[in-house]
């Protein structure tokens, strides 16, 4: 063992090698991605490591893995997870011979997703076992637990850990490599009555999984990580305190996850009531949790996203005859919605225990002067930028739809581009595009879409298209690269997570291969010939393209940078009010270029009326 | 406050500012003193020119990364509007150490949001006892460099006293993650204040 500083998604991944992984394949995705990349950077040399395409045929191919006896991990965000609905949930009927766990993230607030959705709901829909862990230590630990159960019952399991625990740092103890378990395939044996998913199959394998889950609630009573906490009272001075007395024997607390934690910390050298730890919220552990309550009068559940635990509780209650009231979200004294917070825990544990605060006493707790809103741009020389403003001049009086999709460009809705009309789900802008024209066919519709993108889920959006005959520009922004999420390689760019370099998949060969006989190429920085590429390509009828292709800002070293001259600035802004650039401020009189942050794109010289820019 | 007590700390700023460095200085010298250390910070989307802040937590009773309203023990803000909108999280009798030099968004120079910038100035002033306000402008013209702003800061918290962490680990942390051409400015950036 070595002790290591390590993000929570690194500690998956080393937790996963640790396990004997065997093969990881995953879809970048916030605040899923560093796990798949861990792997990657710390594969021992034996574990097979990829990007897939999207989640879907991540999971089909970890399946495929799986099937052979391998140990596979998928890794996904939470909305990833809608995309590998398919393959999931049929794959719980047929199992798994290795152990296979899928690795979601949860993004409650949401801080970087378009869903607050719940994997834990998804479990008891798809019925497969879910794991739940409250810190970064335990996260090490707990995936190890998770590919032991996986393998020893045969069905794939759910890890899921929320942003908090993702992107948490803690310094925690990891065996060395030395130390890892070597699990080795033993092959897919073929048996058609076992892995075809046929009807016949499928009703016997649902009676299976049913009896299998009802004993699950029982074992998974008995998991140490589902516990009890006795309550006791406030510690004394120099004391650890376990020993006072419990001044609430008739109140209890359930939690999970994060909040568990924060209520751990709201407790801290204070009386606290018996706490229920719930770390598999599907199978519930009916038995432990009817244990919990008997004799108490009321809980409150403290959990994030849906009340699982509080409809779990409820049903205990009824199915045991206990009487005890469950409060939380159903009641109101959680907040429905949104992220748990230290201070959202501390206010509703005081409330619930009628104590007068657990919170913390603020040094400046009053009203603040008013502060500048940082919503987040694309940076300054950012391609996307310069292919917005470009379609914006070019269609300048027209009446426009621009349908917007997932990735840094979705920022292209902030003022001043204003160039995201909407944005739904990956890959939707280019079928929403069509949508909006059938309805409105005097409007110019555009779907904007960025390369991971458009490999992703984009192109049967262009197949749709083609084959409906539909009015349509589809825009690609290829930066060569998935920047978003931190700058994976894709399709696109050739590269593989196992280092190989082939020849890419090339944009422009897919889109003439489905059929589009206009597609145009151009570098977004050439703005005259940007704005005519837009102009010309979008005045034709039917399915048209184009490539705005022009590598990330983030991933290219800058060769030069502009200044503005002061002599020539006539002060007008139109750099800034145009632009949006942060690279661009404001002195009082003149525009002024932070060199610190400008890469010397020059988009804001070709915009100047002065020639004031160089 | 018992040493059982953990040290809290929130840093803010504006992302690309180095915040990110400075925290992974304080959990490898805090490390170096066998020192449990939980930490959080902003990620993905937000980077991009927002408001980006880290909780960090030294000592074994801190259970979550995160930090309540009202126990950070100190609050670094490398910009002075951001160290006011995360003032909520310092203690009463915490110190903050936070450097002059706004940064303006492009929200505020299109007009669309407001920055005043003396009252941020003087709000701080006036309402932090335990203030130290870095000139981050002056510290830049005289170390040659507006890159080290993070060891800056991170000086004067040592100085502070509420960091509670020996400065020889830090140093000895700097120059473990830095290559060596930069170990004497970064040196002097932390003995600046």
């Amino acid at each position: 063992m070595h002790r290591e500083f390590l993000m929570g998604n690194e500690a998956i991944a080393l937790g996963a090698l640790a396990a004997g992984v065997n093969f990881v394949a995953g879809y970048p995705g916030t605040p899923s991605t560093e796990v798949l990349e861990t792997v990657a950077r710390r594969n021992p040399g034996t574990v097979y490591v990829e990007w897939s395409v999207n989640e879907k045929a991540a999971v089909e191919a970890a399946a495929g893995a799986a099937y052979a006896g391998a140990r596979a991990m998928v890794t996904m965000k939470q909305v990833g997870l809608n995309v590998a609905c398919d393959p999931v949930m049929s794959l719980e009927y047929i199992g798994v011979k290795g152990g296979m766990v899928i690795m979601v993230a949860d993004d409650p607030g949401p801080i970087s997703s378009q869903t607050e959705q719940d994997t834990r709901s998804f479990a008891s829909f798809s019925k497969i076992p879910l794991f739940d862990p409250s810190s970064v230590k335990e996260a090490y630990e707990m995936i190890q637990e998770a590919f032991d159960f996986s393998q020893a019952y045969r069905t794939p399991v759910f890890f899921r850990a929320t942003t908090r625990i993702d992107h948490a740092y803690e310094s925690i103890d990891v065996k060395d490599p030395g130390a890892y378990l070597v699990h080795r395939a033993e092959g897919f044996v073929k048996d058609s009555s076992k892995w075809v998913i046929f009807p016949g199959l499928s009703v016997r394998n649902h009676a299976l999984i049913e009896e299998r889950n009802a004993a699950l609630t029982d074992t998974l009573s008995g998991y140490p990580r589902n516990r009890i906490l006795p309550g006791c009272g406030a510690a004394a001075e120099g004391q650890d305190g376990a020993a006072a007395e419990c001044p609430f024997p008739r109140k209890a607390v359930a939690s999970h996850g994060i909040s568990f934690m924060y209520t751990l910390d709201a407790f801290q050298g204070k009386a606290r009531p018996d706490i229920l730890r719930i770390a598999t919220p599907f199978p519930f552990p009916e038995k432990l949790a009817a244990d919990f309550l008997l004799g108490k009068e009321e809980v409150l559940c403290i959990e994030e996203l849906d009340p699982v635990i509080e409809r779990a509780l409820i049903y205990v209650a009824g199915k045991y005859g206990l009487h005890v009231r469950i409060r939380g979200k159903l009641s109101g004294d959680v907040a429905p919605s949104g992220e748990n917070t230290p201070d959202s825990v501390a206010s509703a544990l005081a409330a619930f225990l009628e104590e007068e605060t657990l919170s913390g006493e603020a040094a400046v707790p009053g009203e603040v002067p008013p502060l500048p809103v940082r919503p987040p741009v694309l940076c300054a020389g950012c391609p996307h930028r310069a292919s917005f403003y470009a379609v914006k001049q070019a269609m300048k009086g027209q009446k426009t739809f621009y349908g917007g999709d997932i990735g840094c460009y979705t920022l292209g809705n902030a003022q001043p581009l204003d160039m995201c009309d909407t944005c739904l789900c990956m890959g939707a802008g280019i079928n929403i595009a069509q949508g909006i024209g059938r309805v409105e066919p005097d409007t110019k519709c555009f779907a904007f879409v960025g390369d991971s993108t458009f490999f992703a889920s984009g192109i049967t959006g262009v197949v749709n298209a083609v084959y409906n005959q539909a009015d349509v520009t589809i825009v690609i922004l290829d930066n060569s690269t998935t920047a978003m999420t931190g700058h994976q390689p894709h399709p696109g760019t050739g590269r593989t997570m196992m280092g190989q370099v082939h020849e890419p998949v090339k944009i422009e060969r897919v889109l003439n291969a489905i059929g589009l006989t206009c597609v145009k190429t151009v570098d977004p920085l050439d703005l005259p010939l940007a704005v005519e590429t837009v102009k010309r390509v979008s005045s034709e009828k039917g399915v048209k393209a184009v490539i705005f292709k022009s590598p990330c800002a983030a991933i290219t070293k800058p060769d030069s940078r502009a200044a503005v001259d002061p002599d020539k600035c006539i002060g007008c802004k139109r750099c800034i009010r145009e632009l949006g650039c942060p690279a661009l401020t404001w002195d009082g009189n003149k525009a002024v270029i932070d060199s610190g942050q400008c890469t010397g794109c020059l988009l804001c010289a070709k915009v100047c009326p002065a020639a004031a820019i160089s | 406050m018992s040493r059982k007590d953990p040290i809290n700390i929130i840093m803010c700023g504006v992302g690309g500012q180095g915040t990110i460095l400075a925290s992974r200085l304080i959990a490898a010298a805090a490390m170096k003193e066998g020192l449990e250390v939980h930490a959080a910070e902003t990620i993905g989307m937000a980077q991009r020119g927002g408001s980006v802040f880290t909780h960090i937590r030294l000592g074994e009773q801190a259970h979550a990364a995160q930090i309540g309203k009202g126990r950070a023990d100190l609050l670094i803000g490398f910009e002075p509007a951001e160290a006011v909108r995360m003032l909520g999280f310092l203690k009463k009798e915490g110190k903050a150490i936070v450097s002059m030099q706004p940064i303006r968004p492009v929200s505020a120079m299109l007009g669309m949001s407001p920055y005043p910038e003396e009252e941020i100035l003087s709000f701080l002033k006036e309402k932090v006892s335990g203030l130290t306000l870095v000139d981050s402008v002056r510290a830049a013209k005289d170390l040659g460099s507006s890159r080290c702003l993070n060891v800056v800061l991170l000086g004067a918290a040592l100085r502070s006293g509420a960091l509670g962490l020996d400065e020889e680990h830090i140093l000895c942390a700097l120059q473990e993650r830095l290559p060596e051409k930069l170990h004497a400015l970064n040196e002097r950036a932390l003995h600046y204040i």
